[in-house]
């Protein structure tokens, strides 16, 4: 009903459903009349009003739930991410110090780590290691992109590699020692 | 003359005799089979939502194409959806060359235009069709642009000079006019603006990536004497900053342009002040 109104079709739509067919008594012809579109004379101001009216109800199309996974996008919520969290270490256990200056101090952290199996000593090592190292190196790739480099697509994809390649060595190197 | 006219009528009785023959061999002609080309189905799977019936949540629905009956291109199975299968489904198209930028859209994930996305012709995996992302959604796959229309106004997108030269044109060296390619070539298809997560979470105040280009497009032009002015705009922490160098928007742009070190040029610029 909307669109045929909306594209002006209504008035020559109604005429077909009211042209007079053979055989048709003229009580049918004004009943059928009766059940004809109910049509509603509006000022062309009220325009803003339907429009404002149709824009609350239009849903917001889906985002990152579909978009494909690429290394521009996934770095920088990584770098987000890992930027959040060694905040949060730092300013989590800068606080804790704070608080509780006998228990957060470096020899009861040292005794307590040194207490820990070898396993565990290894998977938190890494998962300290990996974020700090990733957030290091792509603040470099960052600082070079402000400083006007690798701002090619290319570049961009090749500094990135770079990163993860250098992440993963560094990781590495940070939890042997 | 009389031998022009003997001439001719020879011709036409060689143009008798030809036909004759034609007409004689196309028995045989007849009984040769078009070779038909066999069935590729291809499933298409559409977002559709539907403003006449706001209450329901927007959908995917599957149409089934076969892709030996259709054109290589994306739009041309939009196309074809829409004339032989369900004319209900609504999208924006223009040109069908990749000029206008009308048929933006998120195929397969990524932002591009139907029109230069040709179809995978691997019928063993289905294409997924959206509208550009985090956008409202007037129909189906039709976004509203308003206020991304809005942002591209508000850089005020044209050649401002007080002094324009008296007698002729304005002048400008190739190196200078060399500055603008791989900038002017933008059609504002909004593919770029529609890929920046920094565009989703704050497009209410962030520019994006193709108003940001274009408003470089004017500050690098030589015979543009605004640029301080252009500048004093976005010496603010949400037009311009909100970019984070994400370089979605280069990846993703269907004429091949880098939205992402234009706007880097324009925070250099802004630092070097």
């Amino acid at each position: 009903m909307m669109s045929a109104r909306a594209v002006g079709l209504g008035p020559a739509l109604r005429q077909v459903a009211l042209k007079p067919r053979f055989g048709q008594a003229p009580a049918l012809r004004t009943l059928v009349s009766k059940r004809a579109i109910q049509t509603q004379s509006l000022p062309p101001s009220a325009s803003q009003e339907i429009l404002n009216a149709q824009r609350l109800k239009r849903p917001s199309s889906p985002h990152f739930t579909i978009y494909q996974p690429q290394l521009t996008w996934l770095s920088s919520i990584a770098n987000r991410m890992t930027g959040a969290a060694l905040s949060v270490l730092l300013y989590g256990y800068a606080i804790a110090y704070l608080a509780a200056p006998t228990i957060f101090d470096s020899t009861h952290v040292i005794e307590f780590v040194a207490g820990l199996p070898d396993a565990v000593k290894i998977a938190g090592k890494t998962i300290l290691a990996a974020p700090f190292a990733f957030h290091s190196l792509n603040g470099l790739r960052h600082l070079s992109w402000d400083m006007g480099k690798f701002l090619s697509l290319k570049g961009a994809y090749q500094a990135g590699y770079a990163v993860l390649g250098a992440t993963a060595v560094s990781t590495v190197a940070l939890v042997l020692m | 003359m009389q031998s022009v006219l003997a001439r001719s009528s020879a011709l036409r009785q060689n143009a008798l005799k030809t036909s004759v023959r034609s007409f004689a061999s196309s028995s045989a002609r007849a009984q040769a089979v078009p070779s038909e080309k066999p069935v590729l189905n291809k499933q298409f799977k559409i977002y559709r939502w539907n403003p006449d019936e706001p209450g329901d949540k927007p959908t995917l629905q599957t149409y089934n194409v076969d892709l030996n009956q259709c054109g290589p291109m994306i739009l041309d199975a939009l196309i074809k959806i829409k004339n032989e299968m369900d004319p209900t489904l609504t999208f924006r198209r223009s040109c069908r060359e990749g000029i206008c930028g009308s048929c933006a859209m998120n195929i397969n994930g990524q932002n591009t235009l139907a029109c230069l996305c040709r179809i995978d012709r691997d019928s063993g995996k289905d294409t997924k069709i959206y509208p550009l992302p985090h956008m409202y959604i007037v129909k189906d796959l039709v976004p509203d642009l308003t206020l991304f229309y809005k942002q591209y106004k508000s850089i005020e997108p044209y050649l401002q000079n007080d002094n324009p030269p008296a007698d002729r044109e304005h002048l400008q060296s190739p190196e200078d006019r060399r500055k603008l390619d791989g900038m002017y070539e933008c059609i504002l298809c909004a593919c770029c603006s529609t890929s920046c997560p920094s565009y989703w979470w704050n497009q209410d105040e962030y520019l994006g990536p193709a108003t940001l280009m274009a408003a470089y497009r004017w500050m690098a032009d030589s015979r543009d004497t605004y640029k301080a002015q252009r500048k004093e705009k976005l010496q603010n922490e949400m037009s311009l900053y909100r970019c984070h160098t994400i370089f979605n928007c280069a990846r993703t742009c269907p004429k091949g342009l880098n939205p992402a070190a234009a706007i880097a040029k324009i925070k250099l610029e802004l630092a070097a002040e």
